[in-house]
């Protein structure tokens, strides 16, 4: 008799363990999507590309068909991959980086072309993978190793915020949100939602996830809790940002 | 909805970039991915103005990067997928066919070369070799087609689709702003009728059945942990490559085996090379010419033995060696002397290639 793990579905359980690292947040938002892929059914029809960065490490995690993309890349791959098939469901899953800097042009052109793909990206302040680097989205005064001394917002700016410029760049029928990894049970609803707004055929659906990196902001499991719940959501504000009108077969 | 765009045997009267948008039709191109680029907006222009009346679809990216990724997302979706660009076009689109050649997906380029760096010139270069075929951080394993008029145009585009599909490798057709832009008279046909059957596309993801209960899912990376993980990788893709190399491999030659001197050319350039070694060998001149169709893989085998035949290979070209890089590499070691002529961003016309024969002879 095996024993049942609180795992969903959708998950590959041969790849488990994942491989990120102790306290990282992207399990917990890997866990929401394959809660979300089950509770609609999609597995056998949705395709999964991760990027480059600590997303990557997802490119064997679900058993569901699944790209690696190159960095920022993910948009465009996943964006072509509808475009040649509208029968798939299309996920592309980013972070920060990837979203925000290298591949903001493409985010920006899909979201503005109302493409009907969900995109997920995580935001974790900084760059994790090539070690902790200032990003798009780190808060003013957070320290990375190329702002030793603090994010200076005079020199480099503020936090991107993201979602808010993809609902002002998106039409009627786009969903947008951002959810933390402090709410799972939020956070797997506004993934679900996300994905059936894409599977509707409404267009651009974009969900940004605020995240957790204690091995870059060396932090103890207290600090990251408190940074993720209370200094992350002073600049970057939790729920939906934009939903799509009420469809009319809904009543039915 | 009519299924075929072409039917019978015509002959027509077109620009190279209009041949090409109806030769990705007869091919059975499904989507075409684009971004505008001088000289070759007019495949984007012709194809989206047939796609819809033959169920194809057309998205413009917003960069070459989108471009190249959205064709490898068409690609993985497994439907035929192509796109077209130049010069900084190119070197953009060499990200996503570094990512098309490690995972072996069959992504059709058209590049119409034009003169580097950025805007300079567009029409008549050859300035785009090395980064079509070796370019990105990969290895090269690509095939490239190296065309020199609008029929060579209309049958290879046909072609890259089928080789494409079949050997599962990146391929290209390597153009030029002249002759994407020239009107020139060619034979279009259903190459099916002709007898050239098209190899089907197939899909990498969304295949029938549900991942992990009903077949294993299909995940495609490029990370590795281990050295030996990518190498292993590297391994197989130059062992498949090589595999297939005499079988892709092309070439046209005159004389190329009994001459003193061998002209080799390839591309436009080699228009005028045929030329001039024609009215060169009806004065009595012991010239030949070599011609590679497809430089990269390069027909090798053949090339050696012009170049241990001859006394002289003269190697022209519309760039300052790119081809004459590639030439030397692969007839390393043989007898002949390589002389160049080189012509970066410039037209070559066959008396100047006739006159150069003529000063090596004495």
């Amino acid at each position: 008799m095996s024993v049942q793990l609180a795992m969903p579905k959708s998950w590959r359980i041969d790849t488990k363990p994942h491989k990120f690292c102790p306290g990282c947040g992207h399990g917990l938002v890997l866990k929401a999507l394959g809660q979300a892929i089950d509770e609609l059914g999609i597995q056998d029809r949705a395709v999964y590309g991760c990027d480059i960065g600590c997303s990557l490490l997802s490119w064997d995690f679900f058993n569901v068909d699944s790209i690696q993309t190159h960095h920022g890349r993910t948009t465009p791959v996943i964006t072509g991959l509808k475009r040649a098939n509208p029968d798939l469901v299309g996920i592309a899953y980013m972070g920060d980086g990837g979203g925000y800097a290298i591949g903001s042009q493409h985010l920006v052109n899909a979201a503005a072309r109302n493409e009907n793909i969900t995109v997920i990206l995580v935001n974790n302040t900084q760059y994790g993978m090539t070690g902790g680097q200032m990003a798009p989205t780190t808060m003013p005064g957070q320290k990375t190793e190329t702002s030793p001394y603090g994010r200076d917002p005079q020199k480099t700016g503020y936090p991107t915020q993201g979602p808010e410029m993809v609902a002002a760049i998106t039409r009627e029928g786009a969903y947008v949100a951002r959810g933390t990894v402090a709410n799972p049970k939020q956070l797997k609803g506004f993934i679900k939602k996300a994905l059936e707004n894409q599977i509707a055929g409404n267009g651009f659906s974009f969900v940004e996830v605020l995240s957790t990196c204690p091995t870059n902001w060396r932090t103890n499991a207290e600090e990251t809790w408190k940074f993720v719940e209370k200094e992350m959501t002073k600049y970057f504000k939790v729920g939906e940002i934009k939903v799509p009108e009420p469809r009319h077969e809904e009543g039915k | 909805m009519p299924e075929k765009p072409i039917k019978g045997e015509k002959r027509y009267f077109m620009t190279g970039n209009e041949v090409v948008a109806y030769a990705a039709l007869a091919a059975g191109a499904d989507i075409m991915y684009g971004y505008p680029i001088t000289p070759q907006n007019e495949i984007m222009h012709y194809w989206t103005r047939m796609a819809p009346k033959y169920g194809k679809n057309f998205l413009q990216t917003e960069d070459e990067l989108s471009a190249g990724f959205t064709t490898v997302g068409g690609v993985l979706a497994g439907r035929k997928s192509f796109t077209a660009t130049a010069g900084p076009g190119n070197t953009l689109m060499q990200e996503p066919v570094s990512m098309a050649e490690a995972m072996r997906l069959p992504i059709v380029v058209v590049v119409q070369q034009r003169g580097g760096p950025s805007t300079a010139t567009v029409i008549y270069s050859q300035q785009e070799v090395t980064m079509t075929t070796i370019g990105g951080n990969g290895e090269g394993f690509r095939i490239v087609y190296s065309t020199s008029s609008h029929q060579e145009l209309f049958d290879y585009t046909i072609k890259a689709f089928n080789t494409a599909w079949k050997y599962r490798f990146p391929t290209f057709i390597l153009g030029d702003g002249y002759q994407a832009k020239m009107r020139e008279s060619l034979t279009m046909y259903d190459p099916e009728e002709r007898g050239i059957s098209l190899v089907p596309a197939e899909p990498y993801v969304g295949k029938p059945g549900t991942p992990g209960t009903d077949r294993p899912p299909e995940q495609y990376r490029n990370t590795y942990n281990v050295e030996e993980e990518i190498y292993e990788v590297v391994q197989n893709l130059a062992r498949d490559f090589n595999a297939i190399a005499s079988e892709v491999a092309e070439y046209e030659s005159l004389a190329a085996d009994r001459s003193e001197v061998v002209v080799v050319a390839h591309g436009v350039v080699s228009r005028a090379v045929k030329e001039a070694v024609n009215e060169l060998r009806e004065a009595g001149i012991s010239v030949g010419y070599f011609r590679p169709v497809t430089l990269r893989p390069l027909a090798e085998k053949e090339l050696r033995e012009a170049a241990d035949k001859a006394r002289v290979l003269l190697l022209v070209e519309s760039a300052h060696g790119q081809m004459a890089r590639l030439i030397k590499e692969a007839a390393y070691g043989c007898k002949a002397e390589m002389i160049p002529f080189f012509k970066p961003g410039m037209g070559i016309t066959a008396e100047e290639v006739a006159a150069r024969v003529k000063s090596i002879l004495g």
